[in-house]
């Protein structure tokens, strides 16, 4: 259903410094959207380390990485932030009135006067599977998500991987599926002890069929799986599995993506921005994070957050152009304080 | 000090001196070996410092731990013989140690 929203900036990535952007620019009284590829908040701490501690957070000696995220969203949560959660930006071209129009890959539009480029290592992206010619099979028969479950109602697949996606999806589909085979490399899994051991349970009552072994071969014609070939760990044989589909799991990774179109000078893949301001060479458009490239950069967690705080204030003078801002602390000043709603 | 041997996908090997407590990621990596990206830096948090240990050497070496094991399953043509070279510390018994990279990474 396509949606439409102005504001004052849209955000592109919701990790930590995406986060506290929407922070830093609240507390000047601007207003911010915030798109993610992912499911939840959080970035590359949500998604690569999140429950490993971190130690340089300053004035923090020790922090898991989800716990640093739920501060996060909640210190920006009286800004009202508005997340748009399992898309990405892929358009984004300047209007005539000045302002940026973006568009993601689920139908939201979006308008602002400023854009700022959260996105830390890139968007994450499933891996390809590591299955001799699966791209030819990509996009047509080979799966890497799932939008709508009904895609796979009364077909033959294969799921194929060891981690929560694999074995939440074999749950979900085995009821809509005509069959449903899981395959993993080894014993072990990733995924919650809770999610294999109901997995295992559909496998001993013989409504799944989980095997150890790895896809060797994909058949099939013009994009359309026939079968698959399977070496099985145990016995080393070669099995054939009649199949239409395939599922594959195995993890996610970063990339530049639709940033790359956007007309920004690029870096290696990185967003050159000036140090007073974070602006991209697009004014309007700022960076901060991971992705961001300067003299000095260092890939820090507290170096994104100083970037949001300078962001923000350039930031203001591209939303207010007309107006000076008065540099206020949050400890001293009633109107920061009641934008926090603290008094 | 060891000596390891790198054996790339065309069959090149490369013979390097390895600081003993260093990992075989890191001395791949300070001899320029072509093939091991360790985009992680070491963290065992990917799977690109992949390499195949020679069957001569897997006991010496030793398997793979849980948290290895979980990121070998993203690792490009994962075999018996795969270990994260981040994952190996190189010792004196290590010395003679022949390492195959793969042919990419993932």
């Amino acid at each position: 259903m396509p949606e439409t929203h102005e504001t004052d900036a849209v955000i592109v990535g919701a990790g930590p410094c995406g986060l506290f952007a929407i922070f830093e620019l609240g507390l000047l009284g601007l207003r911010s959207h915030i798109v993610d590829i992912l499911d939840r908040p959080g970035g590359q701490v949500t998604e690569l380390y999140p429950d490993k501690p971190i130690y340089d957070i300053p004035a923090i000696v020790q922090i898991n990485g989800d716990e640093l995220i739920e501060q996060l969203v909640a210190q920006c949560k009286p800004f009202d932030p508005q997340y748009h959660f399992n898309q990405m930006v892929q358009t984004l071209k300047r209007r005539d009135d000045g302002r940026f129009e973006m568009t993601t890959d689920d139908d939201l539009t979006l308008i602002a006067p400023v854009v700022v480029v959260a996105a830390g290592g890139g968007v994450f992206q499933p891996k390809r599977a590591p299955i001799p010619g699966v791209e030819d099979f990509e996009g047509k028969s080979v799966y890497y998500s799932v939008r709508n479950k009904e895609t796979f109602r009364d077909r033959d697949i294969v799921i194929v991987g060891g981690g929560d996606s694999a074995l939440d999806w074999t749950l979900a589909l085995e009821p809509v599926a005509k069959s449903v085979k899981l395959l993993h490399r080894r014993p072990g899994f990733r995924a919650a002890p809770d999610s294999v051991a109901k997995m295992k349970g559909l496998d001993e009552a013989g409504k799944i069929e989980f095997r150890i072994g790895t896809v060797s071969s994909l058949n099939g014609n013009d994009g359309q799986l026939e079968s698959i070939d399977v070496e099985l760990k145990e016995s080393g044989e070669t099995i054939h599995y009649p199949c239409d589909g395939l599922l594959a799991f195995f993890g996610l990774t970063m990339k530049l993506g639709p940033i790359a179109e956007w007309g920004l000078r690029l870096h290696e893949e990185r967003i050159p921005v000036d140090t007073e301001r974070f602006e991209t060479s697009e004014p309007g458009i700022f960076a901060v994070g991971d992705i961001v490239h300067y003299p000095g950069k260092l890939k820090l967690i507290l170096s994104g957050f100083h970037e949001a705080a300078l962001m923000a204030h350039a930031a203001y003078s591209v939303v207010h152009p007309e107006e000076r801002l008065i540099h206020q602390h949050s400890s001293s000043s009633s109107a920061l304080q009641q934008r926090l709603g603290v008094i | 000090m060891a000596k390891i041997t790198f054996v790339l996908a065309d069959g090149t090997r490369h013979e390097v001196a390895a600081k003993v407590g260093a990992t075989v990621m890191r001395t791949a990596i300070d001899n320029a070996i072509a093939g091991i990206e360790a985009e992680c830096g070491g963290e065992c948090a990917c799977a690109t410092c992949h390499v195949y240990i020679d069957p001569e050497w897997t006991a010496a070496t030793g398997k793979p731990s849980e948290m290895e094991e979980d990121m070998l399953d993203f690792a490009y043509d994962a075999r018996a013989t795969s270990r994260l070279s981040c994952q190996i510390a190189v010792t004196e018994e290590m010395h003679g140690l022949i390492v195959h990279v793969p042919e990419r990474q993932a």
